[in-house]
């Protein structure tokens, strides 16, 4: 599998299907899991990541029913792949910035990656599109039983599954689901969201986990506590606040449209006129008015566009992304040209007329 | 010992567990109250601990020890792995699994505090699991292994190597 295969095609996060996908980007369950007979990253030397590397590589490429997945060794990637791979949130940004043997096995949908020598010695994590947590923990479960039947990990009855922080012993789970709260942003009740959902132990952070300022209206939902409940209690806490989440952000979209309708379509038109005729951009801004034009889609009054559309949008205008379709690195104020340049391109109307919001 | 933000004598002595480390704050009553208070309403990013931990901090918390039992705690290290509670303290990160059993008395109050609960409930491993003793045992073979190679006492190296499969072979209960 190349990085050229991984840029042309879309990622299952990003496939706008799946149920709520005009609100639910997707949906996602990671699982710290380490070996038994190693010490912890911290503790390890050059020498037994290089071991722990081989070990994990070796039992999963021999196992048939895990070969879908593709090794990527990323201690060999260039800065630029590397960071391709951690926007397409395939790897962390811990494991793209860390030192010594490291790799990631991802399956060709995109669903399934499998990070070794990150925090901890393997890092599971399953992705689905739109609101799906339960077909996320089965995919999930399933991978975790076939890595089992041939490493063993470091467990204790007490602690469950052991990992080198202890916020994440137990089950080593964290299930973060990413929504798109637009009409909540602009209603300024997303401050009020987040306040409800820490009272209930979850942390809300932006799309790349970039602390409170969510880029794009983006907001990922995850579980804090990871010991003493089980996988599917977890769940439920997570899916339980979502659900009231995506009533709030309906409820919110429903007012614009009844009692603001000219302020929010003036807001959406203005959006995809800039998108659309803008000569240098950041990333920023392509986030934010994209944002706007996803909520305009979603409610119907973009015609010519669909989720799918914007979804992959938002990814090919993030900086590795664009070096990669571009071929060639680029310094911001030429990305900011070439980004203009690349949406000006796609959404380029096929009659050559000007795009009409009705 | 002073509180940490003023001069008066400090009573808490609070153990937070951030994304980034440890952070040991010693604080008298008036001091803790509007750190804690902060913390809850002014932290809008939960994704440090703190808030979890703020809430729960009170006088009669385990965490809250007396200056001298920090010193000592701070200075045991894991026979297995070497690393010390300080350095645990420092950088947030266990050094290996027996660091859950060797320093439980510590980690139990931290794990309460931070999940609520310090019992696992949930999935277990299918083939069942080494139990700690293997599990250490694994680990301190696999390190006398690798000093004897370094050591270039590959006879040595070769006993360890096969006491490793041994255990490694009686597996874990299948």
């Amino acid at each position: 599998m190349s990085m050229e295969d991984i840029v042309n095609r879309c990622g299952e996060w990003l496939r706008g299907t799946g149920p709520e996908s005009d609100i639910v980007m997707s949906s996602r369950i990671r699982l710290a899991r380490n070996l038994a007979d190693y010490p912890f990253i911290r503790r390890c030397n050059d020498i037994d990541k290089a071991n722990i590397e081989s070990t994990v590589r070796e039992r999963i490429v021999a196992n048939p029913n895990l070969d879908r997945l593709n090794f990527i060794n990323v201690a060999e990637l260039n800065l630029l792949d590397r960071q391709l791979l951690v926007e397409r949130q395939l790897i962390s940004r811990e494991l793209a910035n860390s030192e010594g043997a490291r790799s990631v096995a991802i399956d060709e949908p995109e669903q399934l990656s499998l990070m070794v020598n990150e925090e901890d010695h393997m890092r599971l994590q399953v992705i689905k599109s739109g609101f799906d947590l339960d077909g996320a923990w089965e995919l999930i479960n399933h991978l975790d039983d076939e890595i089992e039947s041939k490493i063993t990990y470091a467990y204790a009855e007490q602690f469950g599954y052991l990992t080198a922080c202890p916020t994440n012993v137990g089950t080593g789970m964290r299930v973060s689901v990413l929504v798109h709260l637009p009409a909540l942003v602009i209603t300024k009740q997303v401050e009020k969201f987040f306040r409800s959902a820490q009272k209930m132990n979850l942390v809300v952070r932006g799309l790349y986990g970039e602390g409170t300022q969510a880029m794009g209206d983006f907001y990922q939902v995850s579980n804090q506590v990871t010991l003493g409940k089980s996988e599917k209690d977890l769940i439920y806490l997570v899916e339980d606040v979502i659900g009231k989440v995506l009533e709030y952000e309906r409820m919110a979209r429903e007012v614009l449209i009844n009692e603001k309708q000219n302020d929010l379509f003036d807001k959406v038109s203005r959006a995809y006129g800039m998108l659309r005729s803008a000569q240098q951009i950041s990333s920023e801004e392509t986030m934010h008015l994209l944002s706007r034009v996803r909520m305009g889609v979603s409610l119907g009054l973009i015609g010519e566009l669909e989720i799918p559309d914007i979804n992959q949008l938002f990814i090919q205008t993030q900086p590795a992304h664009l070096q990669k379709i571009h071929s060639s690195e680029l310094d911001t104020d030429a990305r900011n040209i070439e980004r203009a340049n690349y949406l000006h391109d796609q959404l380029k109307l096929d009659n050559g007329d000007d795009p009409q919001v009705n | 010992m002073k509180c940490n933000k003023c001069a008066k004598q400090a009573t808490f002595h609070i153990t937070d567990l951030t994304g980034d480390g440890v952070l040991a704050l010693h604080l008298c009553p008036d001091c803790a109250k509007h750190y804690l208070q902060t913390e809850d309403s002014e932290k809008i990013d939960a994704s440090a601990m703190s808030s979890v931990l703020g809430k729960q901090v009170s006088p009669l918390n385990p965490l809250s020890k007396a200056t001298e039992e920090m010193q000592d705690l701070d200075s045991r290290e894991c026979p297995i792995c070497g690393i010390s509670f300080y350095e645990f303290r420092q950088g947030g990160r266990l050094g290996c699994p027996h660091d859950y059993v060797f320093f439980s008395e510590e980690l139990e109050p931290l794990l309460q505090n931070v999940h609520g609960e310090n019992e696992h409930v949930g999935k277990q491993p299918k083939r069942g699991f080494y139990d700690t003793q293997s599990q250490t045992e694994l680990i301190r073979l696999r390190r006398e292994m690798k000093e004897a190679v370094e050591q270039e006492d590959y006879e040595q190296a070769s006993k360890l190597r096969d006491q490793i499969r041994e255990i490694a072979s009686k597996g874990v209960g299948e």
